[in-house]
């Protein structure tokens, strides 16, 4: 009796509670159209690619991919803690190297990169378990450099990451037997197929979806929006800060690993800083507060450079050429971005994400 | 010993000129602001006619002194400005990022301006080439050039400091860049601060211009960009806002560079930017305020 009326209790407790909590997995059904959306617009542009079947296209396309992957990383971190970050690409430089270190054939590695440790020099794997390897290489850079540059915050961490980047360069740039110093190390297999890609891209949105709506990726949008209320509500800043660093460190060291393939040579220079500004210009362009955004920022910003460098080669209209001198492309590419900016400047999603409007309506 | 002296005062001259260009406007507008290593190379193109030749035709570089000095000032004080009334005024309501973004953007405009009329080419020159020959002091031979920079910085500085202390335009930008809206309120004319903040910005780029053209004697369209991200550098070491701290970190930033590539052990010293990074690392983990933290600039709850 006694245990049958504790049992109806607990139940009933159970249901109020229940019913005070929403349910399992709510947030992630409410949001799951936000990353699969996303998906089937790249998926959409990886078929048409695959149906005109041109080689140049083709590259371009892989080229948009691969820039996906790296703004969705700087994503997790800028999006959702605030701190903007100048130094992830140094994170895709240490994915892109560690992926040639894995990849290229062992003989030519012995003669270009002679102070590389036995094992390595030994070891030969398929691009895809170089890059998972380098996605780790890479976030466990991110863990240490993380726990000391996470304590800053404001425009002192953006600083520190610049640093951080700066450090990585010159490192990689001068480090002669293991990195070939400035020059580019050459050999890594080229992957010409557009699926790795587009794989990498949407695996790279989901998981800054599935960070964005865990525990620790609300709790630091929480710190963005609201820093003392978020650490007086007992939110470890610095913590989740870190959380999100490493997250997006591994996406860029895979971007930078299937960047490495999809070009076949790697160079410091690369990952530096003209990198670093078109992927952040891409992110702040479409609108850094949300994934849809980034991604959003990369398609238009990639179609515009293509569509300006078309004009720059030359388009024939009837009987004339019609062509850009050359530098205009950049110059017209900067103006857009500043009209874009001054129009709207919380980007061209503002900070709202792209979902069917049924969903938005149930809010 | 004196020679290590005067290269890290000539170094930390640069960086710090830079630094107060860049933190003059963080002050006032909370812009930190990107294109400021490009005003420095158009004021260097400034002096060149527009050609894509390799060989350089020097135009207003054959001026004599007293006259190229102010004209290239007055170049960069113009572009500055523009940038300002063009660009940048749109942007007062907008995020730091935002801004950030927007004047890398139109750095990058001037920059591929410039790689339309010069082309990408470095170009030689000998600017002020009298100023290159050696002169003996205290037993150390300095070029003369090292000599004149140093000094050029002190006048600047000191020039910089009375204005900013004794003049009512000095005092209304400093009102401003201690509380903008406040300052607003009790009548300082946003617009015309800004407007004179961007003036002298650009007119330091343009000192660094003609400095670094004498010392290299070669003009590069990247060369802006590695002097501006030393000098962003020592802006928030200094303490973002904080004209002295910028010219202190500046400084610093100039010594330690020239101390670690005499003290560094021969294999390290390739590496010898990396250790600077990294003490600037250091630096921010115990001061994220910066050496000097300027009032205003923390945040309120």
């Amino acid at each position: 009796m006694g245990v049958a009326a504790s049992l109806t209790n607990s139940t009933a407790a159970g249901a109020a509670a229940a019913e005070r909590k929403p349910a399992r997995f709510a947030l992630a059904r409410r949001t799951i159209l936000t990353p699969v959306l996303l998906s089937l617009l790249l998926l959409a542009i990886a078929l048409i690619t695959v149906m005109t079947g041109s080689r140049p296209f083709n590259q371009t396309v892989i080229d948009v991919f691969v820039r996906v992957i790296l703004v969705v990383g700087l994503y997790i971190f800028i999006g959702n803690s605030g701190v903007l970050s100048f130094g992830h690409i140094g994170f895709t430089c240490l994915g892109a190297y560690a992926a040639a270190w894995l990849t290229i054939n062992p003989m030519m590695k012995r003669g270009s990169l002679p102070g590389l440790p036995e094992w390595l020099l030994a070891t030969r794997l398929p691009y895809w378990q170089s890059a998972v390897l380098a996605a780790l290489f890479a976030a466990l850079a991110a863990l240490i450099f993380g726990r000391v540059l996470m304590r800053l915050s404001g425009i002192a961490a953006s600083i520190a990451t610049f640093a951080m980047l700066a450090m990585i360069n010159t490192i990689y740039s001068n480090w002669e037997s293991v990195t070939g110093a400035t020059s580019s190390v050459v050999g890594i297999p080229i992957v010409r197929m557009i699926w790795p890609y587009l794989i990498g891209a949407v695996v790279a949105i989901f998981i800054a979806w599935a960070h964005a709506i865990s525990r620790s990726g609300l709790a630091l949008r929480a710190a963005r929006d609201e820093p003392t209320a978020a650490a007086a509500s007992g939110i470890d800043i610095p913590r989740e800060r870190l959380v999100a660093f490493v997250v997006s460190g591994a996406v860029m060291g895979l971007g930078g690993a299937l960047m490495a393939h999809s070009i076949g040579v790697v160079t410091p220079d690369t990952f530096y800083l003209g990198l670093t500004f078109i992927t952040l210009s891409m992110l702040v362009v479409g609108g850094m507060g949300s994934l849809s955004g980034g991604v959003v920022g990369v398609v238009l910003l990639s179609a515009l450079i293509q569509a300006l460098r078309w004009l720059e080669a030359g388009v024939s209209l009837g009987e004339s050429t019609f062509a850009l001198p050359k530098g205009v492309q950049e110059i017209a590419l900067g103006v857009i971005m500043i009209v874009i900016l001054a129009l709207r400047p919380s980007g061209l999603m503002g900070n709202r994400e792209l979902t069917l409007p049924r969903s938005s309506r149930n809010k | 010993m004196l020679q290590i002296l005067f290269d890290a005062l000539s170094l930390g001259s640069l960086y710090a000129l830079g630094a107060l260009g860049i933190a003059l406007i963080f002050g006032v507008m909370r812009l930190v602001n990107f294109a400021h290593g490009d005003v420095i190379a158009f004021c260097v193109f400034a002096l060149l006619w527009p050609s894509t030749d390799a060989m350089a035709i020097v135009f207003a570089g054959q001026l004599p002194w007293y006259l190229l000095v102010p004209f290239v000032l007055l170049c960069g004080a113009g572009l500055s400005v523009l940038c300002e009334v063009v660009v940048f005024r749109r942007f007062r309501q907008a995020n730091p990022a935002t801004m950030m973004i927007a004047s890398f953007a139109l750095g990058f405009v001037i920059r591929y301006f410039l790689l339309m009329l010069f082309s990408s080419r470095p170009k030689s020159i000998s600017l002020l080439p009298e100023l290159s020959q050696p002169v003996e002091i205290l037993g150390a031979r300095l070029p003369l050039l090292q000599l004149i920079t140093i000094v050029a910085t002190m006048v600047i500085l000191i020039g910089l400091t009375l204005f900013l202390r004794q003049t009512r335009f000095g005092l209304e930008m400093r009102a401003a860049a201690e509380n903008f809206s406040m300052a607003r309120m009790l009548g300082v004319r946003a617009n015309r601060v800004i407007m004179g903040a961007f003036a002298l910005s650009g007119a330091l780029a343009a000192a660094i211009a003609l400095i670094f053209g004498a010392q290299t004697g070669t003009l590069d369209i990247q060369m802006g960009a590695s002097i501006m991200l030393m000098a962003f550098i020592a802006t928030v070491i200094g303490g973002l806002g904080s004209l002295g701290g910028a010219v202190l970190a500046g400084f610093l930033l100039g010594a330690a560079s020239v101390i670690m590539q005499v003290m560094l052990p021969i294999d390290a010293r390739p590496f010898r930017d990396a250790f600077v990074y990294g003490a600037v690392i250091l630096v921010l983990l115990f001061r994220p305020q910066g050496l000097i933290a300027a009032r205003g600039t923390k945040e309120r709850v």
